[in-house]
């Protein structure tokens, strides 16, 4: 693998391998005093973030730090882009200056994919870390190795991913990657929060959550992203939490072992019920906790095996 | 280095260096050097155990760990212990799986560590292992057991217990076949 950009299309025999080494790092580490592996000795890594993050970006920091590999973070303001340099110029001088891998969030959706072409020269690997409203490939790996984790074998599950997904990069790459690996998925959001062109999708689309809640496996629930909405998508926030908002009431819907997630940040009160994120279903914890084992083991199937052409 | 598996080749190209017995003779009689060499079974015994590299290193130490408390009444812990994090060659080829590590109860802190694998080859293997196991804890004591001995080393490592010393080619390739994956047991050369 050179680059990751995109669940689309993903092989699910190179997502199961992701997966499947992420659990071994897991378990590699599991109890140890030091936590650190060596696998990555001399390789840099730069995180280049064009957007807000915590979790995302300290998580591809500490997975990089774990392996070994040398850590560089640029972030927009501080840097040049503040100057006006372009996406282009500014890869190409982290390129020259040794990167062996850039991890980009970006808010023009395809931001990477575009990277990746201009750092074919330097064969520099790409990861998507978020670009705009498409794809966010590590949050989708780290969801599916959560729910591997509380589900095993995901072929067949029913997850439904609840709210803006209009909106959601994160529901995108779910999309992609947990059907590929089986999985039936059904998408429930208001109209408004749906995007055009759903219909193509391999999923179900519902509007109302209550009568999916029995028969799932799994619910995915996504932040509602004022920052990306400008207009009346639905009518107030209350509303919108009385009929999508995970609340107690709907957690005794779904069978007992059903598991909830949150790619998070989560506003609490709003898609999820302070409750229902703080209780033992919940594995939004977990997911983070995953997120860094999974980061590492794309780090180490993007950059730790021979030179390969692309 | 362990040679890597591959698919089934035309055995008419194999040379059987150990049948099934011999795996099991040369087993027994490596549990007996690591009982004698340890005195294990001894009232102020170390406390050895035995940490088998995946994937054949991994069933050897726990065949060796079930005739030593055959003959010395004495159960040795068993865990694996996957070096693929710490190999030195990862970039020479495709992306390696990684294999499991389980660290035996009560870890290795302060025991007598026997690594077990199935072929000694450039030492590489044995060299990443060292490295692993000082991320795992601090042994009194690190040995090395291992089935066949086959030449040819790159590092200054040499095993304490060896089942069979075998000359070969740098060319040929040493498979260790064992039940457990091969559904036999015996050793080839191809």
């Amino acid at each position: 693998m050179k680059h990751l950009l995109t669940t689309e299309g993903i092989d699910p025999a190179q997502a199961t391998a992701i997966l499947d080494t992420a659990a071994s790092l897991k378990q590699a580490l599991e109890g140890r005093e030091v936590r650190k592996l060596p696998t990555l000795r001399g390789r840099t890594v730069i995180t280049m973030f064009y957007e807000n993050s915590t979790r995302t970006r300290v998580s591809f920091e500490i997975a990089g730090k774990w392996m070994s590999a040398d850590v560089v973070n640029v972030s927009s303001s501080g840097s040049s882009v503040s100057k006006g340099e372009s996406l282009r110029d500014t890869a190409l001088t982290l390129a020259a200056a040794g990167a062996d891998c850039v991890i980009v969030r970006h808010p023009a959706s395809g931001a990477a994919h575009r990277l990746a072409g201009w750092l074919r020269e330097a064969g520099t690997s790409v990861v998507n870390a978020g670009d705009g409203m498409h794809e966010h490939p590590t949050q989708a790996l780290l969801d599916a190795a959560t729910l591997r984790e509380r589900l095993g074998d995901l072929r067949d599950r029913r997850i439904a991913i609840v709210g803006d997904v209009l909106h959601s990069r994160v529901a995108r790459s779910n999309v992609h990657l947990l059907t590929a690996l089986g999985a039936d998925v059904t998408l429930v959001a208001p109209p408004t929060l749906l995007p055009t062109g759903v219909e193509g999708w391999p999923v179900t689309v519902s509007h109302e959550l209550d009568p999916e809640l029995p028969g799932l496996d799994a619910v995915m629930l996504l932040r509602v992203q004022a920052e990306r909405m400008h207009g009346g998508f639905f009518p107030s926030a209350r509303e919108y939490s009385i009929a999508y908002g995970l609340s107690e009431r709907r957690l005794k819907l779904l069978p007992e072992h059903a598991v909830v997630l949150h790619p998070g940040p989560m506003l609490r009160g709003m898609e999820i019920a302070s409750a229902v994120a703080d209780s033992p279903r919940a594995a939004i914890t977990d997911q983070v906790r995953n997120g860094v084992h999974v980061r590492m083991a794309v780090l180490y199937h993007l950059l730790a095996h021979e030179e390969e052409t692309s | 280095m362990a040679p890597r598996q591959r698919g089934a080749t035309d055995p008419a190209g194999e040379r059987e260096l150990l049948s099934a017995g011999d795996v099991a003779r040369t087993v027994a009689r490596m549990a007996h050097q690591i009982i004698e060499k340890t005195a294990l079974d001894a009232p102020s015994a170390p406390a050895v155990v035995l940490m088998g590299i995946p994937s054949r290193g991994a069933p050897l130490a726990r065949r060796l760990a079930v005739r030593i408390a055959e003959f010395s009444g004495v159960e040795v812990p068993t865990g694996t212990l996957d070096v693929t994090l710490y190999r030195d060659d990862l970039r020479r080829g495709p992306t390696r799986p990684l294999e499991a590590t389980k660290l035996p109860e009560g870890g290795i802190d302060d025991k007598l560590v026997v690594l077990v694998d199935d072929v000694l080859f450039s030492g590489r293997t044995i060299r990443a292992a060292l490295d692993a196991l000082r991320d795992h804890g601090r042994p009194r004591a690190v040995q090395l057991a291992v089935l066949v001995d086959r030449g040819h080393r790159e590092l200054p490592i040499r095993a304490d217990y060896v089942g069979k010393n075998v000359p070969t080619a740098r060319t040929e390739e040493v498979h260790v076949l064992l039940d457990e994956f091969d559904q036999r047991d015996g050793v080839v050369l191809r």
